[in-house]
């Protein structure tokens, strides 16, 4: 085939030579493959000191925020999957939980059991895959390929709850679908007990590996104004001295009646949020411990609730629909049309693995949200970058945005 | 009669509503029953002009006038201890009153509180920028242009940030529709080949699950492909598909299920 002429002139995409001062500037993505995705950064360079850094988003922008205002409420549920589709149940669960609160349901004891199993395994499944994706882009080959097979054996629990490894959609407004499936518990339990020792495993290549202390302590080094000013959450603000835990400070779910820990540093480097990261996972296993007995307990004391009961808002279990008459009308209702929260407004945070994780939604009391707005934490983690990068080298650049942890999917939404 | 659609507000509606039907209201409480946001509240008001204030699902809502948030702001950062920006953006009140609401989320870490500070603006009025207070609302702000128009004074970089910076319209606009307007339809088409390809290249087909069963050229008629340009009538037969592996390839062994080993616990 003939090729078509096109109006698009030809440039040397890559490097422009500015010839009065010798600053090079280098475009750092769209396509590159340690910017995590989507990000184009364009970087001025003197030699090859950063400095001027200048992030470019939006290269994986759906609007989500305007599909939203489009959809009944239960309709976007999945749409919050792709978000941060490293770890989805969270987004699905902060999007629930903000609805909830609108309409002002409590949830079954069971279901929210269920719901911490499943936002702890994925914030295994995140930390895992940011720790093995880090290490491949400081060249730690070995700590790629474990991480990942420890990652695959959470996903493959995922799939056994949801269908789905990535974009679950494990959550419903008012509860959770579905019970745990035979073996869960089982499987979760023999991978927990593997855990320790597999965290040490990766600690054991790393934290004395002369390279990858070289590659990330006294890196990027964030101060808590920094930190406090560009709006940063989650393990990018822990580890620059700020013990900011959402699960802690302000508990959702059943975080208040298990025990963990909050690590933090307040050191600020790369090295600090890996240390934290690696912390976190061992916090984890300890809480997904105590929901295992919880959950045990739930089923000795014969609590099988899955749904909350509210016939306005929430389809009735599926026995009531096959085999009541007005349980099968509200259902039909609300599929069709939609539940109609209470005219308010609500912005709700919870503790993803990137960070904190709002959603503000403004409710009209119609079908659709009039306006919802997504706060993911990585938009500003990538923002930070600007006033971050000056002054590093371009190594450095790939250690920082390994350690930002961000995805774009979040950040573009 | 064609039925009345507003131009005003083009997003989804609900198709049918009870004539008799009373939303209900989140409940809102006064701010004296939160111990902490009614001494806040006093602060801000010894110094500000505060129009309303309640507190609705565990957050005191405040509403200002448009030219203190920079004060306001300073004011909660440095004396009330709110030292984080979580969030900020806009609310397209156009239909209603040719407005737009602008919502600040302020967090508090020592007291645990969150405060969201809003306050109206007509449309085409500027907002006062707090990137200098709040560097997050550097990119917020930035955002908040991107989706509604809306401006920031005093912003050291007011340019698109998710849009293309060549983008004409402002898509979270109650006024814009979801798929996007004439230009948006166009947008790469025009770009790349300029407007007179546009009758060559045809419209954007968004239903990606439509079959043409007559379309010749894009692999539309599975099992029936024919060459390209060929005429198609009803009675064809079907295109036999042999695939390479029936007949083997060369160092490449069939999968036998019976005599491979299936490994139950991935755990081992």
């Amino acid at each position: 085939m003939a090729q078509v002429k096109n109006r698009l002139t030809p440039f040397f995409e890559n490097i422009t030579f500015d010839r009065d001062d010798n600053e090079l500037v280098l475009n750092f993505g769209p396509q590159h493959p340690s910017a995590h995705g989507q990000l184009r950064l364009m970087l001025h360079l003197q030699q090859e000191q950063i400095v001027k850094a200048h992030p470019d988003i939006g290269y994986l922008h759906r609007g989500m925020e305007k599909m939203a205002e489009n959809m009944i409420y239960n309709e976007f549920m999945p749409t919050t999957d792709r978000m941060d589709y490293i770890a989805s149940s969270s987004n699905n669960y902060g999007f629930a939980l903000a609805v909830e609160k609108l309409i002002g349901l409590e949830v079954p004891r069971r279901a929210k059991v269920i719901r911490m199993l499943l936002l702890e395994i994925n914030r295994l499944m995140s930390h895992l895959f940011w720790l093995a994706t880090t290490a491949l882009d400081i060249g730690a080959m070995t700590v790629f390929l474990f991480a990942f097979r420890e990652r695959e054996y959470l996903m493959d629990i995922i799939e056994g709850y949801c269908g789905a490894r990535l974009t679950h959609a494990a959550i419903r407004i008012g509860g959770v679908p579905l019970d745990l499936q035979d073996g869960f518990l089982h499987q979760l339990r023999v991978f927990l007990n593997k855990l320790p020792q597999n965290i040490k495993d990766y600690e054991d290549l790393l934290d004395s590996n002369r390279i990858w202390r070289m590659r990330m302590e006294e890196v990027g080094e964030i101060s808590t104004e920094m930190a406090l000013s560009w709006g940063c959450t989650g393990p990018m603000l822990r580890a620059s001295g700020v013990a900011w835990d959402i699960r802690k400070e302000e508990p959702y779910e059943l975080y208040d009646e298990v025990e963990f820990n909050v690590p933090f540093s307040d050191k600020g480097d790369n090295f600090a949020r890996y240390r934290i990261y690696m912390e976190e996972m061992r916090e984890s296993a300890k809480i997904l411990y105590q929901c295992i007995e919880m959950y045990e307990k739930c089923e000795k004391d014969g609590q099988t609730d899955l749904m909350a009961h509210a016939p306005k808002y929430i389809s009735a279990p599926k026995i009531d629909i096959m085999t009541q008459n007005y349980s099968l009308m509200q259902h039909f209702v609300l599929v069709t049309q939609g539940m109609r929260p209470p005219v308010g407004e609500v912005y709700v945070a919870t503790e993803s693995p990137k960070g904190e994780l709002g959603y503000y939604i403004n409710s009209q009391g119609g079908p659709y949200p009039y306006r919802l707005k997504l706060r993911a934490p990585s938009f500003w983690h990538t923002g930070i970058l600007t006033d971050l990068l000056p002054g590093h080298y371009i190594p450095d650049v790939v250690s920082i945005i390994g350690t930002t942890n961000i995805v774009f999917g979040e950040v573009d939404r | 009669m064609r039925a009345y659609k507003p131009k005003d507000d083009v997003q989804a509606k609900a198709y049918y509503t009870d004539r008799f039907y009373v939303a209900p209201q989140v409940p809102k409480s006064a701010v004296d029953t939160d111990e902490v946001f009614a001494s806040d509240l006093e602060a801000i008001k010894a110094k500000f002009e505060v129009k309303d204030a309640y507190i609705q699902v565990e957050q005191m809502v405040i509403y200002i006038n448009p030219h203190d948030i920079y004060g306001v702001l300073e004011f909660m950062r440095d004396e009330l201890e709110y030292t984080q920006l979580s969030e900020m953006s806009a609310i397209d009140w156009l239909a209603k009153d040719n407005t737009f609401e602008i919502f600040y989320q302020m967090l508090s870490m020592s007291k645990r509180k969150r405060i969201r500070v809003k306050y109206f603006i007509q449309n085409g009025q500027a907002v006062d920028s707090v990137e200098k207070l709040f560097r997050s609302a550097d990119w917020s702000e930035r955002e908040m242009y991107d989706m509604f128009g809306i401006e920031a004074n005093n912003h050291p970089f007011m340019k698109r940030i998710l849009m293309p910076y060549d983008w004409q319209g402002f898509p979270l606009l109650k006024t814009y529709p979801l798929e996007g307007d004439e230009f948006a339809s166009w947008y790469e088409v025009d770009k790349i080949y300029g407007k007179e390809a546009r009758d060559i290249i045809g419209p954007e087909l968004r239903d990606t699950a439509r079959v043409d069963r007559y379309d010749s050229e894009r692999f539309a008629r599975l099992g029936f492909e024919v060459p390209k340009g060929t005429e198609i009538t009803d009675d064809m037969e079907k295109t036999v598909q042999d695939y390479q592996e029936e007949n083997g390839v060369f160092l490449i062994k069939k999968l036998d299920k019976g005599s491979s080993k299936v490994i139950d616990d991935p755990q081992r």
